[in-house]
């Protein structure tokens, strides 16, 4: 179990050196002289001169060689210290901060609507393999996989809030607002992983201790809850890892469309407005939530299957 | 589920029929039709479908039949380009790692860790960031995050197929790692390969769409499908049919590739 948390650890302190690099980058590709830019968010673009903006280069060490400022960006990081934004001038970490509750707030409820709709549908059809309910919920996923998932969130808008005015458009003020982002994003979700679930459930239902179990005269329902669930959960589980990372790109899109003040929708305006130091940061609590997400699934795949644990 | 036509199901054939449609209608419309999806005419927005403009016009009277043409065009060939430029590093780092493995794998299996440790669409948004509204960053952002999936399933096949009995006859009747490459090992990697690709390029057209869509990539007057989206969208009142038109284009695009890389698995 240490070996997991090790791995994904590693693999954290590689992806937050691997964005910082970027975005150190990205900061020198900046358009304008750098000392200028900054002297102009202190002082107002009016009050800049010359001297001023030489007084910020020697007091940041801007002239330094290029090296030098890379190790100076990556020491930054190290202790945590992940700048200004260049729009606001506030401390990205606190702002990151305030956005990362409210996209796990949206991640946590669309998670739990995709739960409640994926486990019955899956194990419906699964039961009925083959049957209509089978093949409905076939075309269902296979119509909601082929579109983006801003256009799901778009037809829930125009049918929910344009049309039956039941819940607003997009913003954020209380629990109403919630619903239509987390149940577009729910439904993507979904899409995917009710197929997931309704294979692995067939598989161990043709399975051989599957039959030998009802031979011995077990109910298909306790045959099921005793040797299905724990075997068919294992892929389950394991496919939400690789599932995650379509869910935070949803995530993106989904704050942007419904103006969800979450780090995907503050990541999308950075980029836009060219604010490296936010694009940096909101980049990292992004990678840093699918990160952790995928060592959750890590340690539930490990808790699940006692295989893995004899052969380390 | 038995008849089967250059190897294919029935749905591969139906996701087949679909694309050549849609590459038919891109093509053709560029050498038959030929105007110019960017020029105005703002005495006629919103025309219904008419001889002329069979698919209306939008709200600044271009043509939506040349705009959908020239969208269509666009996420066709950055699809292709991302998928040829990805499945080649991905395959020939995949059979390098699997086939020599040690220090040179370690190293491979590194960089693909820090790949990993990103959701796509966030390296693709950073990329995107580098050089905003340019067709190369797109192309370059996602290219890096589809060799992914390539290397890491030609590799798997590669350490299976390196260490099976069939190769290392070859090997011991002194065949060249070249002769086993192609003989063993290409044909076990195709079939997934062409999986992957027809995902891919889904995958790419999604993401074009995507950053169209939250302002970050192409920029107007670009006829881009998600683009499209956004600009028609304020005008859903007035013109249902006009929004729907780069909606369908998209679905229908993803579903045949999707079709096509074998529906279910």
């Amino acid at each position: 179990m240490m070996t997991l948390v090790a791995k994904r650890l590693l693999q954290a302190a590689l992806m937050i050196w691997s964005i910082g690099t970027l975005s150190y980058v990205l900061m020198r590709l900046l358009p304008g002289d750098m000392a200028f830019r900054i002297a102009a968010g202190r002082y107002g673009y009016d009050n800049v001169n010359l001297a001023a903006s030489e007084a910020v280069r020697a007091e940041l060490g801007l002239d330094r060689p290029a090296w030098q400022q890379y190790l100076a960006w990556l020491a930054d990081l190290v202790r945590f210290d992940l700048g200004d934004s260049l729009v606001s001038g506030l401390p990205v970490a606190h702002e990151v901060s305030h956005l990362v509750l409210h996209t796990l707030q949206l991640a946590v409820a669309a998670f739990a609507c995709a739960v409640l709709l994926a486990l019955p549908v899956g194990l419906f059809a699964a039961f009925r393999a083959g049957g209509w309910f089978d093949r409905c919920s076939l075309v269902a996923s296979a119509f909601l996989r082929a579109q983006p998932v801003f256009v799901i969130g778009l037809a829930l808008v125009l049918l929910f809030s344009l049309h039956l005015k039941l819940f607003p458009v997009a913003g954020f003020n209380g629990s109403k607002y919630l619903v239509l982002p987390a149940v577009s994003l729910a439904l993507v979700m979904a899409a995917v992983s009710s197929r997931v679930i309704r294979h692995s459930a067939v598989g161990v239902i043709r399975s051989a201790f599957f039959d030998f179990s009802r031979v011995k005269g077990l109910s298909f329902a306790q045959s099921f809850w005793r040797h299905g669930v724990r075997n068919a959960a294992l892929p389950v589980v394991a496919f939400l890892g690789i599932q995650f990372a379509g869910a935070i790109e949803g995530i993106v899109m989904i704050e942007s469309l419904f103006s969800w003040p979450g780090v995907g929708h503050g990541l999308a305006h950075a980029v836009f407005n060219r604010d490296v130091p936010m694009i940096q940061a909101a980049a990292m609590a992004l990678g840093l939530i699918f990160v952790g997400l995928n060592l959750l699934v890590d340690i539930a795949c490990y808790l699940i299957d006692p295989r893995e644990r004899t052969e380390p | 589920m038995t008849r089967r036509l250059l190897g294919l199901r029935r749905g591969q054939l139906a996701g087949l029929v679909l694309i050549a449609a849609l590459v038919c209608f891109a093509l053709l419309e560029g050498l038959l039709h030929g105007a110019d999806p960017a020029s105005q005419d703002l005495a006629n927005p919103f025309a219904g479908p008419s001889l002329s403009e069979p698919l209306g016009t939008d709200q600044y009277g271009r043509s939506m039949l040349a705009r959908l043409a020239a969208a269509v065009r666009l996420s066709l060939a950055l699809s292709l380009l991302c998928v040829v430029t990805s499945a080649t590093i991905g395959v020939a780092m995949g059979v390098v790692a699997g086939w020599r493995q040690g220090l040179l794998d370690k190293c491979m299996s590194l960089l693909l860790n820090i790949a990993l440790a990103l959701p796509g669409l966030v390296l693709v948004l950073l990329f995107a960031s580098l050089a905003p509204g340019s067709f190369l960053m797109l192309y370059v952002g996602i290219s890096a995050v589809l060799w992914v999936e390539y290397f890491r399933v030609v590799r798997a096949i590669t350490r299976r197929v390196a260490a099976s009995p069939q190769v290392q006859a070859s090997r011991m009747l002194g065949f060249g790692a070249l002769y086993c490459v192609r003989r063993h090992l290409w044909p076990a990697i195709v079939g997934p390969v062409l999986t992957l690709a027809a995902f891919g390029a889904s995958a790419s057209i999604l993401a074009l769409a995507a950053l169209g869509f939250i302002a970050v990539g192409l920029r107007p007057p670009t006829a881009e499908l998600g683009l499209m989206m956004v600009e028609l969208f304020p005008y859903y009142n007035e013109a249902p049919w006009v929004l729907a038109q780069p909606i369908l284009a998209v679905f229908l695009l993803v579903l045949g590739l999707n079709l096509l890389a074998g529906g279910e698995e």
